[in-house]
């Protein structure tokens, strides 16, 4: 069975009035039906791997090198028709703000069926009928009033079921989920989180979960990468990555968790901030943060660690672990 | 939406009854006496008192108005101090004429303007973006009664393709759908037309800008659809807004017409008017302020309705 993701050193540039390296020599494999966590926060890349994988990247600002393949199929020389094709039918995506994601004028029925229409080249009714099959998949309650009514007629956790039918509407092999819960109540987040963990399941798509929430990674997903600064840091399963992080940024990470705090204790926030992209790091990007930085993670890139299979962490001192 | 439509009107009964009220009171604070224009200079005391009173003028105002209203309500809009034709028959027929311009210019202007915003808008920021912007300006802010009479000069006088005045050979009366006619509409339409051109492409540019930024434009392209959808994704979208502005720049269009309607004489509303003002005609002052202005109201209300009908945002219930 081929790979359903592979991304090869994929090193990604905005350029205009300031330059910004924005992903830096990323590799990442995923095989059918595994659940990715992509972690990090702001400005660390998750979003732009996402929408690089479906080519929404604005083309005359933006430069890539590398290579990506979803299905054995090479996404960067897509273009025109074929792109079409793959967006939405072999790759799709769940947005963070489900308000913003929808058409407004047009209804959800409507938006679902256009894209079934698109893909499987059925009628209306058809793609209606699709339609409404994936709103009661969704489990959204009268689904069949539903699907006349616009987005602003719906609370938030119902615009994003009605997203996540959207996008499974073709099913996809690979769903891509931007941060889908930021935007939604602690209660609706839950529920949307189990929702895609049961369409997973019944779908049997690949799954790459964008969070900057380590809990929710937790929830969703059986493999976690960690990403800061436009790299991939450390790689592994989640129970790997929970239970012996490598990486200091990942140990840091968990240690901030907002879990098991006593009230008035301080959090262990990470000190210092991500730091600007403008150059393209020639050493550790977290050693001005990192709490056992040394003089060697200055010298260079920090090695890629491979402690076990799928295992990865970049950085001098898991090396260092690694020998022991 | 039927009765969206139905309360949106009853909504336009008081505002009609306020325009009403305004037209009339607008023409008595006016300044002069309708009489001075019809009566000889020498007439008496006696015989100007019997003239205000057989065109009721020597009644209250608000008596006068009870009788201009209830008339109306009955189709009869008075007859003119000046010519003494029925105000009626004049101002429709003014009117008709000034529709006949004012649509044309839409139709010259409407689809122009969507079509230079569109552009604008796709490709923001660049040079087309940056020549569309500077030439919709430029309409916006050049006279049009200066630009009536430089294209008289090219056209007319120094080509002599188009005549440069009148509605053709038939007089005010008499239009019909041919060259000879037509050929008088092309002038004072393409001039009239010049500031809407700029100013939808101005409104249609911004709406598209804005809109191609939206998030479900990258969620329209991220599940495959063509760059042709999204566009009509993003037409439908800046439809209400921009038909609002074309609805009321519609009403601009056949009342404020006057300066064009002056310099190409054009027989219409606003040629009517000027007149009317100059000769202190009270009745055709009257009736033709109440006719375009009742224009603009209904002009309001399609506007509302239609966009009701495109955008489900705009409540209905």
């Amino acid at each position: 069975m081929t790979r359903l993701l592979d991304i090869r050193n994929l090193t990604l540039r905005f350029t205009g009035k300031r330059t910004v390296h924005a992903l830096n020599n990323v590799s990442l494999a995923m095989e059918q039906g595994e659940t990715l966590a992509l972690l990090g926060e702001s400005g660390s890349g998750k979003s732009v791997t996402l929408k690089a994988l479906l080519g929404l990247l604005p083309p005359k600002r933006t430069q890539i090198e590398g290579q990506m393949t979803v299905n054995g199929i090479d996404v960067l020389s897509l273009s025109g028709r074929a792109l079409q094709k793959y967006r939405g039918g072999e790759v799709s995506m769940v947005f963070q703000e489900p308000a913003l994601a929808l058409d407004p004028v047009y209804t959800i029925g409507h938006q679902i069926a256009e894209s079934v229409m698109r893909h499987k080249g059925v009628s209306r009714a058809e793609a209606m009928s699709t339609a409404l099959d994936m709103l009661d998949r969704v489990r959204i309650p009268s689904a069949n009033r539903r699907l006349h009514n616009y987005p602003h007629e719906l609370s938030g956790g119902m615009r994003q079921r009605v997203m996540i039918a959207l996008a499974l509407a073709c099913r996809p092999r690979l769903l891509l989920a931007d941060e889908p819960t930021t935007a939604l109540d602690a209660t609706v987040q839950i529920q949307i989180l189990l929702l895609l963990r049961e369409l997973q399941k019944e779908f049997g798509m690949g799954v790459i979960f964008v969070t900057h929430d380590i809990g929710v990674a937790v929830e969703i997903s059986e493999r976690v990468a960690v990403m800061y600064a436009g790299q991939i840091v450390e790689e592994g399963t989640t129970r790997e990555i929970i239970k012996e992080a490598r990486h200091p940024y990942t140990q840091g990470l968990l240690a901030a968790n907002l879990h098991d705090v006593a009230r008035g204790a301080r959090l262990n926030a990470i000190p210092g901030a991500p730091p600007s992209l403008e150059v393209k790091p020639d050493a550790c990007s977290f050693a001005p943060r990192c709490p056992l930085a040394h003089a060697d993670c200055l010298k260079g890139l920090p090695p890629m660690v491979h402690p076990a299979p799928r295992r990865r962490v970049a950085c001098v001192c898991a090396e260092r672990m690694a020998a022991e | 939406m039927l009765s969206y439509f139905l309360r949106r009107l009853i909504l336009v009964l008081p505002v009609a009854f306020g325009v009403s009220v305004i037209c009339f009171l607008l023409v008595q604070i006016a300044p002069g006496d309708p009489l001075t224009a019809i009566m000889p200079v020498d007439a008496t005391a006696e015989e100007q008192a019997a003239m205000r009173a057989a065109y009721g003028l020597d009644k209250p105002l608000p008596v006068q108005y009870a009788i201009w209203i209830g008339n109306l309500a009955q189709g009869d809009m008075g007859r003119s101090i000046a010519t003494g034709r029925p105000v009626a028959q004049e101002v429709f027929g003014a009117v008709q004429n000034s529709l006949l311009l004012a649509v044309s210019a839409a139709v010259i202007a409407f689809p122009l303007g969507i079509f230079l915003g569109f552009l604008a808008g796709y490709f923001r920021d660049t040079t087309l973006d940056k020549v569309v912007t500077a030439l919709s300006i430029t309409g916006v802010s050049v006279p049009n009664y200066w630009l009536g009479i430089v294209l008289v000069i090219i056209f007319s006088v120094n080509l002599g393709w188009l005549p440069s005045m009148g509605a053709g050979p038939g007089g005010s009366q008499d239009w019909a759908w041919d060259w000879l006619h037509m050929r008088h509409l092309v002038l004072p339409a393409v001039t009239l037309a010049v500031v809407p051109i700029g100013i939808v492409a101005r409104t249609v540019r911004a709406l598209a800008g804005d809109i191609l930024t939206m998030d479900f434009v990258t969620a329209l392209y991220a599940k495959g659809m063509s760059r042709a959808d999204v566009l009509r994704h993003v037409a439908r979208n800046a439809a209400a807004t921009a038909l609002s502005v074309m609805g009321l720049q519609l009403g601009y269009l056949l009342g404020g017409s006057i300066l064009i309607e002056t310099v190409f004489n054009w027989p219409g509303s606003g040629f009517l008017l000027s007149n009317a003002i100059f000769q202190r005609d009270l009745p055709l002052l009257q009736g033709t302020i109440l006719v375009l202005a009742l224009f603009f109201v209904a002009m309001n209300l399609i506007v509302d309705v239609a966009q009701a009908a495109i955008d489900p945002r705009i409540k209905r219930s």
